[in-house]
C-alpha cells in the first residue's frame, strides 16, 4: 500500500507544481525558427519581466495544434496571414484582435491594412503583420541556369533540384504555367482542374526532384554540398546561402516570387492576451525588429526598421529584386476553406507517382 | 567372432583434464554391453565418440570392421538412444520413427510399412498417429528405441535411458530392454552407472572410473571376482576394512584396522606385510547368529550389537557394530524369518570364511 | 475453520489490493487506449458540409477504396513491412542461434548488448545517422569512390532498400529475443539424435528447429510487422521523395491537410488489415495466439 500512496502524493505534487508554474507570468509563443532570437527574449524579460517560452512550428502544425486544444496552450501564434480566416472559419482557434492595445504607428501603414483586410472575418480582425518575405529560387549559378520555376524540371538538372511538396509549389507551378490560381481560389472547379494540371506537371518533374524538403536546414545542407543546384525556397535561405557562397543566389523567378506576411494572431484559449499584446508592441519597436529581421533574414511590417538593417541584407534584397520583379511579386490572398482538400490530394498524387 | 565395435587406444581431453585415457574395447556381435561408472568418469564422452558426436584427440574406432575416422553421426552406422530420449515432439509417433528412413529418402509406403512393422514388434500397433506426449514413459522408451531399430543399425548405443523413470518402471523396462535386444539381436552399448542396471541387463560390463576401465567381464566375474577395490566397492553391495597386512599366508592376508580389528581374506594382486590394504566382505557372505555356537565352524568369528535394522523384503540387512572396535558391518538376512524378531541393541555372533573375502593392495587399479 | 474464517476476511481486502495494483495500467489502456480509439472511431465516420458542420458518413472509407492512391499505399507499406519482417527473420535467426547455442557466459551477454546499442540513441538520431552515412556527398558513397567501385558517388539515400535496410536495423532486436528464448528451450540431443538417424543440417532446421521455434518465429514476426507498419520516422527520412508509407499519409491528413476524419479513418484502416495480415499469417503457418504471445 505504502508505495502506492507514495506515488498518489508524488502525482499531487507534481500537479500543483505544474499549475503554481503556469501562473507565473510567461508568455507561450508558437512561431517559425529564427524569428525570436534569445537577445530578444532576454530584453523583453528586463523590461517588462515576462517570460518566453518558444516552440517553433510551421504553418500547418500550428493549426493542428491549435485545433487539437482548440485554440489552447499557446498565448499567441504566427501563422501567414492566408491561413488564418479559413482554419479560423473551420475550428475558431484564434479570438479577434485588440486592435485598441496596439501601437499601430509603429506598423507600415500599407502592411497593416493589407493584413487586417485580409485576416478579418465577420468584422472582426484576427492578425497584424510582423515579417514578410518571398519565395522563389535559389540557384547555384555556377552548376546551374535558372530563370523560372519550370526549370528546376530540365533534363541536364536530374536529381538535383527540390521543392516542397507543399501548397506554394502548386501555385507557383501555375503561375508559371501562364494562370492566375488566386482568380480562381471562389470557382473550386476551375480550381481543381488547374491544379490537376499542375499535379500532372510535378509528376512529370518528379525524376529530377532529389528530394521534397521540409525543413530548411536538409535543403541548405543540401545546396552547400552542391547535391542541389537548384530549390524553389524562400528568399531568407537563399540570402544566406549567399553570404556563404556567392555562386548562390536567390532570384525572384520570371513568373513572379510568391509574396507571404507572417502575422502575430492570439489562439482562442490564450492565457496572457496581456502579455501577448506587450510583445507585439515590443516587437514592433524599430530595434527590436530589426534585430528580428537579422536573425530571420527578412523585413519587417515595422516602420522605420528597414532604415537600421543590414546593409548586406539590403543589398541582397536589392540584387534579387530589381523594380520590376518587386512589382510582380504575388502576394498571398486569404485562403478560402476547401482549397486545401483540392490541394491535398494533388499534392498525395504527386507523391505517389513512381 | 566378428567384432560389432571395437575402440583401439581412443584418448579425449578437455584442457588439462583426461575424460578418456587411452581406452580400448571390443564388443562382440550381437552382445548386450554396458559400460558402468559413477558420473564424471568419461562413460558418455566415450559413447558420444563412438557415436561420432565428439572427435578423439587420439586413437581410433572401428565399428562392423570399418574405421570411423572422418565420418560424421549422420553417416555411421550407429543410432543412439538419448537420456532423455529426444523424441521429437512436433511429430506423431509415426513420424518419429519413420524419420530415419524418410531421411535415407525410402519411399513413402515402404516407410509406412515398415514402420507399423517395428511399432508391432516393440509392442505399440497403430500407435503412429499418436503425439508424444501422449505416451507413458514405457512406451516413449519403446518408441526411441524402435526409431533407431527401424534403421537396423550395427550398434545401438544407449545412454542411460532409464534414468528419467521412476523405479518401477525401471525394473520393468529393464526386462523388456533385455528382451527387445535378445529378440532383435542387435548389438547395444548400453551406459550406466546403475549398477544393478549393467549386472541384469548386460553379457559384458566393463566398469569405468576416471577416464579408464577397471574392469571388463562378465557381471558374474565382477561381482564374485573383482579386480580392483573400485570395482568391489561400486559393483554390489559390499563392506570395506581398510588397514595394513599383519601377515601373508599363501593366497590368505591378514590384516589389522586402525582400531585393531583383525580380519583375514583372499589375497588380490600382490601384496607384502606392511603394505595398506583394503579388504571387501560382501553382506550375503557373513553369516549372522544371536550365539556364537549357532555359527557354523567360520574360520574367524566376531561379536557384536545390533546398529540398525534394514528391511527391506528379500533385500533385507542389518547393521552390526563389533563389539571391541566399533567398527561397522552390513550383514544380509537370510529369506528364512529366523531373524524377524531381530532387535535393536541385541547382541549378535558373525563370521565370514577368509576365502569368501578379496584383499587388494590400497589404490590398485586395473588394466 | 480458523483458517477458512480468516481467508474470507482478507478476501475483499486482497482484491481491492490487487485493483489499485492494476488501477495504473486500467487507467493507461482505458485512458490511452480504448478511449483515443472509440473517438477516432466517431470521428471516422463523420464528414464535413459546412465550416464546423458535420454529418454521419462512410465516406472517409469510401475515399480509400475509390482513390488507388491510398490503398496503393497501404499494400506498398504492407508489402515492404512483410519483406522486411522476413528480412529480419533471415539476419536475426543465425544471430539468435549464435546466442542461445553457441555463446558462453560473457560472450553471450556482450552479444546480447551489441543488439540492444541501437537503442541507447533514439531512433531520430539513429536515422540522422543513417542519412549521413549513404547520402551522396556522405561517408559511403564517398568510400565507394575511393575504393575505385564507383566512378562518381551514387545517392544511396531514397531508395525503397534503404528504407528497407533502415527497417531491419530497427527491428533486429525484437526478432532476436524471442527467437533466442525460443531456440534456448529447445533441447540440443533433439538436434543430435536427428543427426544421429540421417538428419542433414538443412533437414534438421526444416524438420525441428523450425518447427520448434515456430512460436518465437510468428512472436518476433509479429512484433517487428506491427513495429514497422506503424514506423513513421524511417520511411519518412530514408524513403525521402518515394517514401510512400501509409502511416506518413495519415500524419498528413491529420497534419498538414487538417483532415483529422480521413486521418481517422485511415488510422482505423491500418488497424482491422494489420490484424487481419497478422491473422493470417498466424494461419497460414498453423500458429496459435496465445501460444505466440506466450512466448514473446
Amino acid at each position: 500500500m505504502k508505495p502506492f500512496r507514495i506515488a498518489l502524493i508524488a502525482g499531487l505534487v507534481a500537479i500543483g507544481a505544474a499549475s503554481a508554474y503556469a501562473q507565473d507570468n510567461k508568455l507561450r509563443i508558437i512561431t517559425w525558427a529564427d524569428y525570436v532570437p534569445a537577445d530578444v527574449i532576454a530584453q523583453f524579460k528586463k523590461e517588462t519581466g515576462i517570460e518566453v517560452e518558444l516552440t517553433l512550428s510551421n504553418n500547418e502544425e500550428m493549426i493542428s495544434k491549435l485545433r487539437a486544444t482548440g485554440g489552447a496552450g499557446f498565448d499567441l501564434a504566427q501563422p501567414s496571414q492566408d491561413r488564418i480566416t479559413g482554419p479560423q472559419q473551420e475550428f475558431g482557434i484564434y479570438k479577434p484582435m485588440d486592435t485598441s492595445k496596439i501601437k499601430t504607428e509603429l506598423f507600415i501603414p500599407s502592411m497593416l491594412d493589407a493584413t487586417k483586410k485580409n485576416t478579418t472575418l465577420n468584422g472582426q480582425v484576427y492578425g497584424l503583420p510582423h515579417i514578410w518575405g518571398t519565395d522563389g529560387l535559389v540557384v547555384n549559378t555556377k552548376l546551374a541556369k535558372m530563370a523560372d520555376y519550370p526549370d528546376l524540371c530540365k533534363a541536364e538538372y536530374k536529381g538535383k533540384t527540390s521543392v516542397r511538396l507543399k501548397r506554394p509549389t502548386l501555385l507557383a507551378f501555375a503561375f508559371a504555367s501562364g494562370k492566375d490560381p488566386f482568380a480562381l481560389y471562389n470557382d473550386p472547379k476551375a480550381y481543381a482542374a488547374l491544379m490537376d494540371d499542375v499535379g500532372k506537371t510535378l509528376t512529370a518533374c518528379k525524376g529530377n526532384i532529389k528530394f521534397f524538403w521540409d525543413n530548411k536546414d536538409q535543403l541548405l545542407n543540401g545546396a552547400r554540398t552542391g547535391e542541389i543546384v537548384g530549390a524553389m525556397m524562400w528568399d531568407t535561405g537563399g540570402w544566406k546561402l549567399n553570404s556563404e557562397n556567392p555562386e548562390i543566389q536567390y532570384i525572384a523567378p520570371k513568373s513572379g516570387a510568391l509574396g507571404w506576411i507572417d502575422t502575430f494572431a492570439l489562439p482562442a484559449k490564450g492565457r496572457n492576451d496581456a502579455a501577448a499584446y506587450a510583445w507585439i508592441n515590443f516587437n514592433m519597436r524599430p530595434e527590436v525588429a530589426a534585430k528580428v529581421a537579422a536573425s530571420a533574414g527578412n523585413f519587417t511590417a515595422s516602420k522605420g526598421a528597414d532604415q537600421l538593417m543590414d546593409a548586406k541584407l539590403k543589398a541582397q534584397f536589392a540584387k534579387s529584386f530589381p523594380e520590376e520583379a518587386l512589382k510582380n511579386v504575388k502576394w498571398y490572398p486569404a485562403v478560402p476553406p476547401g482549397i486545401e482538400d483540392i490541394e491535398g490530394k494533388v499534392l498525395d498524387r504527386v507523391k505517389a507517382a513512381g | 567372432m566378428q567384432q560389432d565395435l571395437e575402440v583401439e587406444r581412443v584418448t579425449k581431453r578437455y584442457g588439462i583434464q583426461t575424460a578418456v585415457d587411452a581406452l580400448s574395447l571390443s564388443v562382440a556381435h550381437g552382445s548386450f554391453f554396458s559400460i558402468l561408472g559413477p558420473s564424471g568418469c568419461g562413460k558418455t564422452t566415450l559413447l558420444r565418440i563412438v557415436a561420432g558426436f565428439l572427435v578423439p584427440d587420439d586413437g581410433d574406432v572401428w565399428i562392423g570392421g570399418r574405421s570411423m575416422r572422418g565420418v560424421a553421426p549422420n553417416r555411421r552406422p550407429v543410432n543412439m538412444v538419448f537420456q532423455h530420449l529426444a523424441l521429437f515432439p512436433m511429430m506423431t509417433v509415426g513420424e518419429n520413427v519413420g524419420y530415419g528412413l524418410a531421411r535415407r529418402g525410402a519411399a513413402r509406403a515402404e516407410i509406412a510399412g515398415r514402420v507399423d512393422a517395428m511399432l508391432k514388434r516393440v509392442g505399440l500397433p497403430g500407435a503412429q498417429d499418436k503425439r508424444v506426449d501422449q505416451l507413458s514413459g514405457g512406451q516413449r522408451q519403446r518408441v526411441a528405441i524402435a526409431r533407431s531399430l527401424v534403421l537396423e543399425p550395427a550398434l545401438l548405443l544407449l545412454d542411460e535411458p532409464l534414468g528419467a523413470l521412476d523405479l518401477k518402471l525401471r525394473e520393468h523396462m529393464k526386462i523388456e530392454l533385455k528382451q527387445l535386444q535378445a529378440d532383435f539381436g542387435t548389438t547395444f552399448v548400453y551406459i550406466t552407472h546403475d549398477q544393478s542396471e549393467a549386472l541384469v541387463l548386460s553379457d559384458h560390463v566393463a566398469v569405468m572410473n576416471a577416464g579408464r576401465f577397471e574392469q571388463v567381464g562378465t557381471p558374474q566375474e565382477l561381482y564374485y571376482q573383482p579386480r580392483t577395490p573400485f570395482v568391489a566397492g561400486f559393483v554390489g553391495a559390499n563392506n570395506r576394512v581398510a588397514g595394513r597386512a599383519v601377515r601373508i599366508d599363501g593366497d590368505g592376508v591378514e590384516l589389522a584396522t586402525a582400531d585393531g580389528l583383525a580380519v583375514r581374506a583372499r589375497m588380490s594382486g600382490t601384496i607384502a606385510a606392511g603394505d595398506a590394504v583394503e579388504a571387501f566382505v560382501r553382506p550375503e557372505v557373513v553369516h549372522l547368529a544371536r550365539e556364537a555356537a549357532e555359527l557354523p565352524s567360520l574360520a574367524q568369528r566376531f561379536s557384536g550389537r545390533v546398529e540398525s535394522l534394514l528391511f527391506d523384503g528379500a533385500n533385507s540387512a542389518v547393521l552390526v557394530r563389533e563389539e571391541r572396535t566399533h567398527a561397522e558391518i552390513r550383514i544380509a538376512l537370510p529369506q528364512t524369518g529366523r531373524f524377524a524378531d531381530l532387535e535393536v541393541r541385541e547382541k549378535v555372533a558373525f563370521g565370514f570364511e577368509p576365502q569368501r573375502a578379496v584383499c587388494f593392495r590400497a589404490g590398485s587399479h586395473g588394466s | 475453520m480458523a483458517a477458512e474464517t480468516a481467508v474470507g476476511i482478507a478476501a475483499p481486502r486482497a482484491r481491492l489490493a490487487l485493483l489499485l495494483l492494476l488501477a495504473p495500467a486500467l487507467v493507461w489502456l482505458v485512458g490511452l487506449i480504448v478511449l483515443p480509439h472509440l473517438e477516432l472511431a466517431v470521428l471516422s465516420l463523420r464528414a464535413r458540409v459546412a465550416p464546423r458542420v458535420y454529418e454521419l458518413s462512410l465516406g472517409q472509407y469510401r475515399t480509400f477504396i475509390d482513390e488507388p492512391l491510398y490503398w496503393h499505399t497501404f499494400v506498398r507499406t504492407a508489402g515492404i513491412s512483410i519483406l522486411a519482417t522476413v528480412c529480419t527473420l533471415l539476419i536475426a535467426f543465425p544471430a539468435a542461434w549464435y546466442i542461445a547455442k553457441l555463446a558462453r557466459g560473457r560472450a553471450r551477454s556482450v552479444l546480447f548488448v551489441l543488439c540492444l546499442i541501437p537503442f541507447w540513441v533514439s531512433e531520430t538520431v539513429r536515422t540522422l545517422g543513417w542519412m549521413i552515412l549513404l547520402r551522396e556527398s556522405g561517408v559511403l558513397p564517398r568510400v565507394l569512390v575511393d575504393l575505385g567501385i564507383t566512378p562518381a558517388p551514387i545517392e544511396m539515400l531514397y531508395h525503397d532498400a534503404t528504407i528497407l535496410a533502415g527497417l531491419v536495423y530497427t527491428s533486429l532486436l525484437f526478432m532476436v529475443v524471442p527467437l533466442v528464448s525460443a531456440l534456448e528451450s529447445l533441447d540440443d540431443s533433439l538436434i543430435e539424435a536427428a543427426y544421429d538417424l540421417g538428419g542433414t543440417g538443412w533437414s534438421i532446421l526444416r524438420q525441428i528447429v523450425v518447427p520448434h521455434a515456430a512460436p518465437g518465429i510468428a512472436a518476433g514476426s509479429i512484433v517487428v510487422f506491427m513495429l514497422t507498419l506503424g514506423n513513421y520516422l524511417t520511411p519518412t527520412l530514408l524513403g525521402g521523395k518515394n517514401s510512400l508509407w501509409f502511416t506518413e499519409q495519415i500524419y498528413t491528413q491529420f497534419i498538414t491537410r487538417f483532415n483529422w476524419e480521413q486521418g481517422a479513418a485511415f488510422g482505423f484502416l491500418l488497424l482491422v488489415l494489420s490484424t487481419a495480415i497478422v491473422w493470417l499469417g498466424l494461419k497460414l503457418t498453423g500458429q496459435h495466439f496465445g501460444d505466440v504471445m506466450r512466448r514473446s
